[in-house]
């Protein structure tokens, strides 16, 4: 069943980044740098620092409403991954129980508030890495690495299992239900099945990749995988990047929750 | 396991990418240099097998748990080191990017556990003398064996070094390392069973595929054994000197990690016009409150030293409250405008009839 | 040019597993000519294909192309002239989006980006898939994997398109607009099925092959109305056929 939920999440995932908004037309190479810088910025942030990285998710916000992206879809895969961070920081409670006030009079264990910047940074990290995906079709992030210097062999490797990851999951899917159907309780699911079900699945892929070359060289393949893209930069993208990073800059070195804060109790009186 | 951009510092994470970047663009040099045209395709539908592979779920015997699989020893074994750590970065960038599995800074911490071990070290320096020519079972199975829980053990070290040198966790070093090495010692000896059986059935089937790979993609001929060797050694002098170095000017980690976000020692004011009894209460139901942290691991609650100064940034009451009213203020705001860009678009967006195409 | 564009002469084939799925198989293509090759399953109707592009090469007899014979240093040469589409389009497909796929061939042929971009159009408008040129293949259906995998051949504009079951596993109105795609063109074309009213619809001329040797070769008409023959070979009258009386005839 988990496999059946993965795969659909993936299509939907991939579906939805060939959708056509604002955010989508952005140049890949924009949308990678951006998020990166994000990334960075966000985990750049010491270990106690909650309330200075909720302006941080104006960014996933703005990217998942302008690009049209269902908000709860992206909420659920996120606490799908958590699990790992999860486990790791649960400790920092245990062995960090100094004393620290949240607000006037509340006073919590430290090891609770950095274990809640785990959770805020990675609920913020993991977001923007989905919605990436979410707004830029595979292809066009893989058209963005090469063009940002990484090798074009490894490019072409993404390219091709991206292209490939549908059918064979299909195929892995297919053998799953066949394994699962026939196998009742747990004596189908063992150990010595999946080598064979692997095994299989490996030939079957070799022999694909064979069928594939032969195409490939059907069409004058020469060992070099050609494109004809040839993506400007447009202003647009430009000031993209430009905007995203000035607002990453303002908000690690400048505390606006704090000013905000101020501010609203001068207003007050 | 997967490493979590949460748990990263960003010079971590940077250092990382760096290194795995550099060995893909040395990976896909000594690959492109001799490179048979088929291997191409040959690669790429790797890629997606190794990544449909991983989705499959297994019981392992004797746990009732499920397993899966890494794929990087199967890999490494049946195409060659240098396409086998190219297929297994392929793999999990597309991971990171459909599963956020970790998330984009931690991928070059992951690319190197689980990709980095398996091909450059566990392969070469394990399976392949082990295994000699690869005609024997025993031999296939001792030497998957040994390689796959040598690389999951190096991955999983790899991952508590990451960890701790980003400081975003409090967990002791060798509390995490406890924990962390036993559960991949099993889950090595998994992949060491399934590397082996792979192997074995693509042996029986089309022994040519493991011929090839062996004679075309040889490590030794780019790097000597001996030169692997020697960098590893270096590297693990290195790394150790460092640890240890950290290990003794801060024999007290957390001490050292606090010192340094905070770079205070002083005991934060006591709240004005908050009753005692309120504090009191808070103190009590604090998840175990005090600072009675003592490194050895297994008995940190019966240790209740006497109460020090806990560490925070100097918390000036007017500060903090307006931080929290900031901070809720800043967050209504945001969902506010991602609500109502939504709002927005949806009354705008046509009636599906109206829509062209489709 | 030469009147006649595609000859094998007494070709064999073994397998490296020792199948010998060739055993002498002779016939001479035209210019312009359409021909269907039938017969029953693992006949060597595949093996034959995969030897007018030089996938596979004669263990012994020769190909010939226009006037190039099929060796090692001439495969380039003669993958220009015939364009093969093979049985399965998602091995067909292997780039990340229609248009990247298409533009694959004219790119390896050297041809300028502009030429490229005129030459994909060109082709998916051709087959009717124009629309798809930004889709990646894995959100295609199966009529339209078809439409674009023969877009991708046509693209390299080839003397001779060969295909090997273009509408195996389409539902019936694919398979029409495929059928509809064949006739459109003025190439020679050179089709494998076991779908025989499909050849019947698209083919002028039929060969059928049994156990790697060609025993029958006429006009379709003739070829598919003869049960006893189509009999021998596994395969039935085209549905379009039944009801009318067997002939004789046409058998070597
Ligand atoms: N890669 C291969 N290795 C060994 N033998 C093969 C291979 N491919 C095909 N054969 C054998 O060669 C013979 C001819 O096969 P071929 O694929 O040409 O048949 P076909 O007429 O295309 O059949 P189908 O209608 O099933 O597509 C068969 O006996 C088959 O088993
Ligand atoms: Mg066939």
């Amino acid at each position: 069943m988990r496999f059946e939920a993965a795969y659909s999440g993936i299509g939907r995932l991939d579906r939805l980044s060939y959708r056509d908004t604002v955010v989508h037309r952005l140049d890949p190479r924009a949308k990678v740098i951006a998020t990166l810088l994000f990334v960075v910025a966000v985990v750049s942030f010491p270990r106690y620092e909650i309330l200075s990285l909720f302006p941080f998710f104006l960014f996933p916000v703005l990217i998942g409403a302008l690009g049209d992206i269902p908000a709860g879809f992206i909420a659920k895969k996120v606490v799908a991954v958590s699990p790992f961070a999860v486990f790791v920081g649960i400790f920092n409670p245990l062995f960090d129980p100094g004393v620290v006030a949240i607000a006037p009079g509340v006073l919590v264990s430290a090891g609770w508030v950095s274990f809640a910047s785990i959770l805020v940074k990675f609920a913020l990290t993991i977001s923007a890495a989905l919605l990436l995906i979410a707004t830029t079709s595979f292809p066009g992030i893989c058209r963005g690495l090469r063009r940002l210097g990484l090798p074009a062999l490894f490019v072409s490797q993404l390219l091709f299992l991206y292209r490939y990851l549908f059918v064979l999951m299909e195929e892995a899917m297919r053998v799953v239900r066949a394994r699962d159907m026939r196998s009742f309780g747990k004596r189908g699911a063992g150990t010595l099945v999946f080598v064979r079900i692997v095994g299989t699945l490996f030939l079957r892929t070799v022999e694909r990749a064979e069928r594939i070359y032969g195409a490939m060289l059907a069409r004058g393949f020469r060992g070099e995988v050609p494109s004809i893209r040839r993506e400007t930069l447009r202003p647009s993208d430009a000031v993209f990047v430009l905007a995203a990073g000035c607002f990453f800059a303002l908000c690690r070195f400048v505390p606006v929750p704090q000013m905000v804060g101020r501010l609203v109790r001068g207003l007050a009186g | 396991m997967h490493m979590a951009d949460a748990l990263l510092s960003p010079a971590v994470g940077g250092a990382f990418w760096a290194g795995t970047i550099g060995t893909i663009g040395y990976a896909s040099k000594r690959l492109s240099e001799r490179l048979d045209d088929r291997t191409i395709p040959l690669m790429g539908v790797l890629g997606a097998f190794i990544f449909a592979s991983q989705m499959i779920n297994f019981t392992i015997p004797g746990t009732g748990s499920s397993g899966h699989l890494g794929g990087g020893m199967i890999l490494a074994v049946l195409v060659g080191p240098h396409a086998a750590f190219l297929v297994m970065a392929s793999v999990l960038t597309a991971q990171a990017l459909f599963f956020a599995d970790g998330g984009l800074l931690a991928l070059g911490c992951n690319i190197w556990n689980l990709g980095f071990y398996p091909c450059f070290v566990a392969c070469p320096l394990i399976y392949k003398p082990l295994a000699g020519d690869g005609r024997s079972a025993r031999r296939i199975l001792v030497a998957s064996l040994a390689s796959g829980i040598v690389a999951l053990q190096l991955g999983a070290f790899s991952v508590v070094l990451q960890t701790l040198l980003s400081g975003k966790i409090a967990l002791p070093f060798t509390t995490f390392l406890l924990m962390m090495q036993p559960i991949h010692l099993a889950i090595g000896i998994v992949e060491g069973f399934v590397t082996a059986g792979v192997i074995h059935y693509v042996r029986a089937a089309r022994p040519e595929i493991l011929d090839s790979s062996s004679s075309s993609a040889p490590l030794a001929a780019g790097i000597s054994l001996r030169s692997v060797l020697i960098g590893f050694v270096a590297l693990a002098v290195a790394t150790g000197g460092a640890l240890s170095w950290f290990a003794s000017t801060h024999p007290d980690g957390l001490e050292w990690a606090i010192g340094k976000v905070t770079g205070k020692d002083e005991l934060p004011e006591q709240e004005h016009g908050v009753p005692a009894a309120l504090k009191n209460v808070q103190e009590k139901t604090a998840f175990l409150p005090g600072y009675g942290f003592k490194p050895a691991a297994g008995e940190p609650k019966e240790k209740t030293r006497e109460t020090q100064t806990p560490a925070w940034p100097n918390v000036d009451a007017g500060t903090s409250l307006s931080g929290l009213i900031g901070g809720v203020l800043v967050l209504a705001m945001v969902l506010g405008i991602g609500w109502a860009i939504r709002a927005f678009r949806g009354k705008r967006s046509a009636p599906p009839s109206a829509r062209p195409g489709l | 040019m030469s009147h006649h564009l595609l000859e094998f002469r007494d070709v064999r084939f073994r397998y490296p597993d020792g199948t010998e799925a060739l055993k002498g198989v002779s016939f001479l293509i035209t210019h312009g000519e359409s021909v269907g090759i039938v017969g029953a399953n693992g006949a060597g109707k595949s093996t034959v294909l995969l030897h007018m592009n030089g996938h596979l090469l004669p263990t012994s007899g020769t190909v010939t192309v226009g006037e190039v014979p099929l060796r090692r240093e001439t495969r380039p040469e003669i993958r220009r002239k015939v364009g093969v589409v093979f049985q399965n389009p998602d091995d067909q497909l292997f780039m990340p989006t229609v248009f990247d796929d298409v533009a694959f061939g004219p790119l390896n042929l050297g041809l300028p980006p502009d030429r490229v971009r005129e030459r994909v159009h060109a082709a998916l408008r051709q087959v009717g898939a124009l629309a798809l040129a930004d889709k990646p293949p894995h959100h295609l259906s199966g009529g339209e994997k078809s439409a674009v995998a023969i877009a991708t051949v046509i693209a390299m504009e080839p003397d001779i398109l060969v295909m090997d079951e273009p509408a195996a596993s389409l539902d019936p109105k694919s398979r029409r607009s495929v059928i509809g795609l064949l006739n459109s063109f003025t190439h020679s074309k050179i089709v494998a099925s076991h779908d025989l009213d499909l050849i019947l619809d698209v083919c002028a001329r039929c060969l059928v092959i049994r156990d790697g040797a060609i025993v029958a070769d006429g006009p379709t008409p003739e070829i598919l109305s003869d049960a006893i023959l189509l009999a021998e070979n596994n395969l039935e009258l085209p549905l379009t056929l039944q009801g009318r009386p067997a002939r004789e005839g046409a058998r070597r």
